[in-house]
């Protein structure tokens, strides 16, 4: 079966890797210091008008996992910011099986630093805050050596500060994020109004993923055309990517978008085809196996072909003898269980979808639970103040699609003889309170 | 190519305690799920009794969770 699939289509996929925002020093250099950051890109531009325009001729959209263009949310903010308005480096990446944004910020501090400084002179923000959770010491470590090193140099930029969290999945939303800086719980806020127009102090707030500001680093020193020579014409450019699962080299690995499914698995060193993967993390889809070698991973093609996105560029490969449905359902179950609990649908409507497919998972179930389950994920679609209960149920609706005909063994009493162990990354412990 | 502007209704679901007068007062465009809480249909209002009942509604909702918004100003 392995060998059938390798063989489909050309022999070697082609090579999936960019080298980027990951170019420079070796990873066991640690962070790039501010010197040979200067050295080797040059001195950043100071931002403005124009790099609104570059940015949407570059096509940039958010890494942090909805991919909304660039330009578009830094307009909302200019328009309103009339020089009071703050610029948010969002690090906290609550994904449990993502690992890119850390990386990004031990290694690169100064790049993911001199796109929220771009993003600050371009709305006309006052400070720049950067945002990470309370667990990603190493990446603290790296910004608060960076931002020594600035101030040593006497760069001249807005005010940069750090602000810390306690890991939650949707600590880095955007409206949480405003309202845990504000001195709150890292909880969503009812929109309207939104971050864009009235965030911390009062004043427009912009959020944005630390790798898409890295990005913004690149494109303000080099070009949008220069951007383009990656990627495909809807989905330009490079992409950090978390590899994790049935891989010979776990890890982060920067990609280009133009690349397929099978060349970034390559990168990781394919073990075997597997069963599926998850693609996009928690909020994500499974996809068939078969269906991997010549995936795109340009939006469209990912959108109207198989319902998936890239997300926050998490693929996860579930190894042949493992099972999907109590995989699935172990996700659900936390993801229920980080319900901010303010919403009722979310609250209870995980909560219930949870304990069904809990009981599927250990094939105490029976059809008619399943029928309950998908009848609940319909009603919880976006019914929460953010996207919590919409990304659980895409994860386990796309499970119960990829995973179908093994979805019999657990309900007709025949029960599961797959390993329970996916060999995913397990996710931290959530610490007990919202700041 | 109405004069007024289109309203619907939404429900803060932060606020939202699954009360349940709305979907009382608006059965027409709310129905309240497995635990309580409001389903609403996000269509825009077109029928005058149907957005008195939900002037209703607003006004009773003991949480002010309940809103009737501008289409044209609905944040998307």
């Amino acid at each position: 079966m392995t060998a059938e699939v390798m063989t489909a289509g050309p022999p070697v996929a082609a090579p999936a890797t960019a080298s980027r925002l990951l170019a420079g020093p070796a990873w066991s250099a640690g962070h790039e210091r501010l010197a040979e950051h200067c050295h080797r890109l040059g001195l950043r531009p100071e931002g403005g008008e124009w790099l609104l325009r570059s940015l949407q001729d570059s096509g940039l959209g958010g890494r942090g996992g909805a991919w909304f263009p660039t330009w578009r949310k830094w307009a909302l903010v200019a328009q309103r910011s009339q020089g009071r308005s703050v610029v948010v480096a969002n690090a906290s990446e609550g994904e449990p099986l993502s690992a890119k944004d850390r990386t990004l910020v031990e290694l690169r501090p100064h790049l993911v630093l001199d796109g929220a400084v771009l993003a600050a002179e371009t709305v006309g923000a006052r400070e720049v805050v950067v945002y990470l959770a309370r667990g990603a010491r190493a990446a603290h470590h790296a910004i608060a050596r960076a931002l020594g090193e600035r101030r040593d140099a006497g760069v001249s930029e807005p005010p940069i500060r750090i602000v810390r969290t306690a890991h939650r999945y949707i600590a880095g939303e955007s409206s949480a994020v405003v309202r845990r800086i504000s001195g709150g719980p890292s909880k969503p806020q009812f929109a309207p109004p939104s971050p864009s127009q009235r965030g911390i102090g009062g004043e427009p707030t912009l959020v944005q993923n630390v790798e898409t500001l890295a990005h913004v680093a690149l494109i303000a020193r080099r070009g949008s055309a220069w951007f383009r020579q990656l990627g495909t014409d809807g989905s330009p450019g490079s992409t950090l990517m978390t590899l994790c699962g049935n891989v010979g080299r776990p890890g982060v690995y920067e990609v280009d978008l133009a690349a397929e499914v099978g060349g970034v698995l390559q990168l990781a060193g394919i073990r075997s085809a597997g069963a599926a993967a998850l693609l996009g993390g928690y909020f994500g889809t499974w996809l068939a196996a078969d269906t991997l070698p010549h995936l795109p991973l340009d939006a469209a093609a990912l959108g109207e072909g198989h319902g998936a996105s890239l997300g926050c560029g998490v693929l996860a490969v579930l190894p042949e003898e493992a099972c999907g449905i109590i995989e699935a359902a172990r996700i659900v179950s936390y993801l229920a269980a980080q319900t901010a609990g303010q919403c009722g649908p979310c609250v209870h409507g995980l909560k219930a979808i949870a304990a069904t497919m809990t009981r599927v998972a250990s094939a105490e179930a029976v059809p008619a639970d399943i029928d309950r389950v998908r009848q609940w994920m319909r009603l919880v679609r976006g019914r929460g103040v953010c996207r919590h209960p919409d990304g659980a149920i895409s994860q386990l609706g796309s499970a119960l699609v990829v995973f179908a005909d093994h979805l019999g063994a657990h309900l007709d009493g025949r029960g599961c003889v797959k390993r329970h162990n996916s060999g995913f990354p397990r996710p931290p412990r959530s610490a007990r309170g919202w700041r | 190519m109405s004069a007024v502007p289109l309203r619907r209704l939404r429900v803060n679901p932060i606020l939202c305690d699954g009360v349940g007068y709305c979907a009382e007062i608006v059965p027409e465009l709310i129905f309240l799920d497995d635990w309580g809480f409001p389903v609403i249909d996000p269509i825009p209002i077109e029928d005058e009794t149907c957005l008195r009942h939900a002037r209703k509604a607003v006004a009773n909702c003991p949480k002010v969770a309940l809103l009737l918004e501008h289409l044209e100003a609905s944040g998307h």
